[in-house]
């Protein structure tokens, strides 16, 4: 006769609540003998079980389509109870000749970690990989009390080049679609159609301020904000410069173009020297006037305040990036009686500037500011392009919040679907 | 009463600013003498940071970058301050990288005030990193993409990151489940945004603690690209006094420690300065409707 | 030189150069192929802005010595100038005070620049940190100033602003809960820290991401009128 009993023989708790309960099963064996069975479970908290998680069910590798060719996706299908893990492992193989590698297989390169994710996802992109190479991978769960078995991809996986990153393709579109616009208009304007600006009384008061400056026998200050050259509002600031050191120059008015970083000291000064040169006043320039002060922001808008109140020009231009020293450049230029005409296209420091300076420029008006200038016809029929590229965003906005507005009211109509295709086709 | 208008007319402005530099000045000595704050209720911007950082299991990785210089440091060190503790009490690893030049000596200042401070258990290279400045500007971030030992090759120390226990697993910038930027201006949020949070494929999810100035900016993209906004000193103090009562010891007679009620110290002169604020626009729009009154009064 | 060669390198190399360049730029966020060749440009232009750094640090010597030796108004400032760049330059450049580093402690000069203990780093900590949190801090007065001068309410809209203006500022602080705090439940939209949120999600959103698709537009059509060399202005006025 056979028979058994289980029983508690141990509890050990730890401070966060789990314990490990031991159990004793008694049995009599055939020989009439006692056996002791003893084993331990490890419980939570919550008295549940704690083991090692399961491993993965399924795992797949896929090449990344559209890209440089060095990108592989993994995917794997996690096994139920898998959610007392807190992470994947993801390890890599590379497949080797024949011969080579330390027999780890399964290409017989050794596995080296790939990358940890946490235990909700279940796909991982490695890139960088040779593109001549392949790899196996393996996933594995880990948990506190311990780690899954692997699971290995059946075959190996091979990033392939392509030509072009098709996730970025409604972005393209939408680049070729502005191109289109403006060149179009560009080509019909050197065609003879007529172009119509609207007058921006900022670039307007151009004219006047350095007129103003030149009769108070004062200085015009131009500041081209305070990035560097690879930031298109300097650049659009200096077409701006060479526009007032022209005019500047006719009037024999003195300017003087302070600047934040060394390769915008040399790029104004080629941009004023050239102005002066048409202007026919190569003699009147002077190329200390534009001068390097430092990288430091606020060490460089306390050296044009300070410069602001002892020299008091008549005529101040903000035209560039600018960030929080913006206000105090306007209000200490209000202090000192100067019109001040600025231009940026950093939202956040517009305020400032349309609160404190005489006319501001803001945003796209001051990236037409070079085009509104010159006057040409070819750059004037870019801002018309510009302007029907805006309409074109404007359509897509109101067709947008239609859907949205329809598919809120009645989800189960056509909207829904309609807004979802939008949404696809705009990438989002 | 026209004198009053004469004189507001004509006020000096340096008036204006010693009003200002008193309502400023006042509840910083009161609160410093006193030690009381102002109470917070929490925005849901402010809610949403904190429910991000919450729910990330402890040990793994988040990005900390430190955009920004000690000039807004008045606004943006409270707010490192409790991304850092609320990070470090959650047992996350924690990397932190600097996209401006002075942005590394903050991230000591603020790794010295609370990890080594509070948190001395936690290891340099295992539970967190610092792996200092990068120029570059958003080309770094581009570079991190695909290839984040690249935009990093060493730590602060002259590590290599791939020696680093804390980087392990970490490729691409996508590899860390969440980002969390503090942000002055150029490069910061919204360059993130624009080049890797848009590129990611909503594999990395993002938070920010930005100026008051940067904050109108960034509410376009948010929740969608930004999955939390801290804005300004308000943001801040909001986020702090979240972060101070989750983690408020069983034994509330302890006081908090006053390097975690800066940001709620600081709405105190800003009571003052918005105060001041209203108070000259009203005294401002009196004496422009008086003189304008009296020209019409003129004319006809 | 043959005639015509200013024109050929002041203006149509940069001009191409400027073309190339951007053309590389736009096309490497796109085809692979070109995803180095836009890195490389990338690093041409911060080798060149480096080097660019020399001729500005030689320019604000120049000027500063100009103004010593010329003894203008204010040319001891101008030594103070020069006095405290040389002296920032030699103390980074040499790393004076700097302690080992722990983790080489046997390379000389392995420490940081700003570690603790060093020179740069002192001039860091006492000087430049209390230096920009001023000039930072100004930005609170001159809005002061900026507000009781210019916020009037000229007309509708500006009224409109101011309104808001106040709604936000007061909603910001614990005015806004003293104030509207005792509003029942069902009107909680009604409080001023509840309305500025809204204001700021709604309103502002709206005005911003007009203004941001607006911008972005001027920035591709600048972009593109210098990419094309239709806009040729940005090197000086004159052909």
């Amino acid at each position: 006769m056979i028979s058994s009993a289980l029983i508690l023989c141990a509890i050990s708790l730890d401070s966060s609540g789990a314990s490990d309960v031991g159990l004793a099963n008694t049995s009599i064996t055939a020989a009439g003998n006692k056996a002791d069975l003893r084993g331990k479970i490890p419980l939570n908290e919550l008295g549940q079980e704690i083991s090692a998680p399961p491993a993965a069910i399924s795992i797949s590798a896929e090449d990344v389509a559209w890209d440089a060719g060095g990108a592989i996706k993994i995917s794997w299908q996690p096994a139920a109870g898998t959610t007392s893990a807190t992470k994947w492992i993801v390890e890599r193989s590379e497949v080797l000749a024949a011969g080579q590698g330390a027999g780890q297989g399964p290409g017989q390169g050794p596995w080296t970690l790939v990358t940890e994710v946490p235990i909700a996802e279940t796909n991982a992109v490695v890139s960088k990989l040779s593109p001549d190479a392949s790899f196996f991978f393996r996933v594995t769960a880990v948990s506190p009390n311990g780690s899954s078995a692997v699971t290995t991809t059946k075959s190996a996986a091979k990033g392939h080049w392509n030509f072009f990153i098709s996730a970025k393709l409604p972005l393209f579109c939408a680049i070729l679609l502005v191109s289109a616009c403006v060149i179009y208009f560009i080509l019909a304007a050197r065609r003879g159609r007529p172009m119509k600006v609207r007058r921006i009384a900022a670039l307007e008061a151009i004219k006047d301020a350095v007129g103003r400056a030149t009769e108070m026998g004062r200085s015009i200050l131009f500041v081209p904000g305070i990035q560097d050259m690879d930031n298109i509002q300097t650049v659009a600031g200096l077409t701006v410069l060479g526009n007032v050191s022209r005019t500047a120059a006719e009037y024999d008015a003195a300017i003087e173009v302070p600047t934040s970083r060394s390769l915008v000291m040399e790029a104004a000064r080629e941009a004023v020297q050239a102005s002066y040169l048409a202007a026919g006043r190569a003699d009147a320039y002077n190329a200390d006037a534009i001068r390097y002060i430092t990288d430091e922001q606020f060490g460089f808008v306390a050296y044009v305040s300070g410069r602001m109140v002892r020299e008091k020009p008549a005529a101040c231009f903000y035209m560039g990036c600018f960030f929080a020293e913006s206000l105090i450049l306007a209000e200490t230029g209000n202090s000192i009686g100067a019109i001040q005409i600025a231009g940026t296209a950093e939202s956040s420091q517009l305020p400032f500037f349309v609160a404190a300076c005489d006319y501001t420029l803001i945003g796209e008006e001051f990236m037409a500011a070079s085009a509104y200038l010159s006057g040409e016809p070819d750059q004037i029929g870019s801002l018309k392009g510009q302007d029907v590229a805006k309409a074109i965003a404007a359509i897509i906005i109101i067709i947008g919040v239609v859907l949205a507005t329809g598919a809120a009211i009645a989800p189960q109509g056509a909207m829904p679907a309609a807004l979802e295709w939008l949404k696809g086709v705009l990438g989002s | 009463m026209s004198k009053f208008i004469t004189i507001l007319e004509g006020l000096d402005r340096r008036w204006i600013f010693l009003a200002m530099a008193i309502s400023v000045a006042g509840p910083i000595l009161y609160i410093g003498i006193t030690g009381k704050t102002l109470p917070e209720t929490p925005t849901p911007t402010a809610r949403a940071v904190y429910k991000e950082i919450e729910a990330l299991s402890p040990g793994t990785p988040v990005l900390l970058s430190f955009d920004f210089d000690p000039a807004s440091g008045g606004e943006l060190t409270p707010m490192a301050t409790s991304l850092v503790h609320q990070c470090a009490a959650r047992g996350l690893r924690m990397v932190f990288i600097a996209l401006w030049p002075l942005g590394p000596q903050l991230i000591d200042e603020t790794i010295k005030r609370v990890i080594l401070a509070d948190y001395p258990n936690l290891k340099e290279g295992v539970d967190y990193v610092n792996l200092g400045f990068q120029s570059g500007n958003e080309s770094v971030m581009k570079v991190m993409l695909t290839d984040f030992a690249k935009a990093f090759p060493i730590t602060k120390n002259g590590v290599a990151v791939g020696d680093v226990v804390a980087l392990k697993g970490i490729q691409r910038v996508d590899n860390f489940p969440l980002l969390i930027t503090i942000s002055a201006g150029y490069p910061g949020a919204k360059e993130w945004i624009q080049y890797v949070i848009s590129s990611s494929g909503g594999k990395i999810k993002m938070v920010t603690g930005c100026t008051g100035v940067q904050t109108p900016g960034l509410y376009p993209y948010y929740p969608v690209q930004l999955n939390g906004l801290l804005g300004a000193i308000k943001g801040a103090a909001e986020y702090e006094s979240l972060v101070n009562s989750s983690l408020a010891p069983k034994d509330s007679s302890a006081a908090v420690p006053a390097k975690y009620l800066e940001a709620q110290r600081r709405m105190g002169p800003q009571l003052g300065a918005h105060l001041l604020m209203i108070a000259l626009i009203i005294l401002g729009n009196i004496a422009f409707f008086a003189q304008r009154n009296s020209k019409v009064r003129a004319t006809s | 030189m043959a005639e015509g060669s200013p024109r050929i390198m002041k203006r149509l190399v940069p001009m191409w150069i400027a073309i190339i360049a951007g053309f590389v730029m736009l096309l490497s966020a796109f085809f692979p192929i070109t995803e180095s060749l836009g890195e490389t440009v990338g690093e041409i232009f911060n080798v060149v802005a480096a080097i660019a750094f020399v001729l500005g640090a030689g320019s604000l010597a120049k000027v500063n010595l100009a103004k010593i030796s010329r003894r203008d108004q204010g040319w001891g400032y101008a030594a103070i100038t020069l006095i405290c760049f040389a002296i920032t330059l030699v103390v980074g450049l040499g790393k004076i005070g700097v302690p080992q580093s722990t983790q080489f402690p046997l390379l000389g000069w392995s420490g940081e620049k700003d570690a603790e203990g060093s020179i740069f780093g002192w001039i860091y900590e006492f000087a430049l940190v209390p230096i920009t949190s001023t000039m930072f801090a100004l930005l609170a007065f001159y809005v002061a100033s900026a507000a009781f001068r210019a916020f009037r309410a000229k007309n509708l809209e500006a009224i409109l602003l101011l309104s808001t203006a106040f709604i936000v500022l007061l909603g910001r602080t614990f005015a806004g809960v003293v104030l509207t705090g005792w509003l029942p439940d069902w009107a909680s939209g009604l409080r001023l820290e509840n309305l500025s949120v809204y204001i700021m999600q709604v309103f502002n959103t709206a005005g911003n991401r007009a203004i941001i698709i607006g911008i972005a537009l001027g920035v591709t059509a600048t972009s593109l009128r210098i990419l094309l060399g239709v806009d040729r202005s940005w090197m000086g006025s004159g052909d």
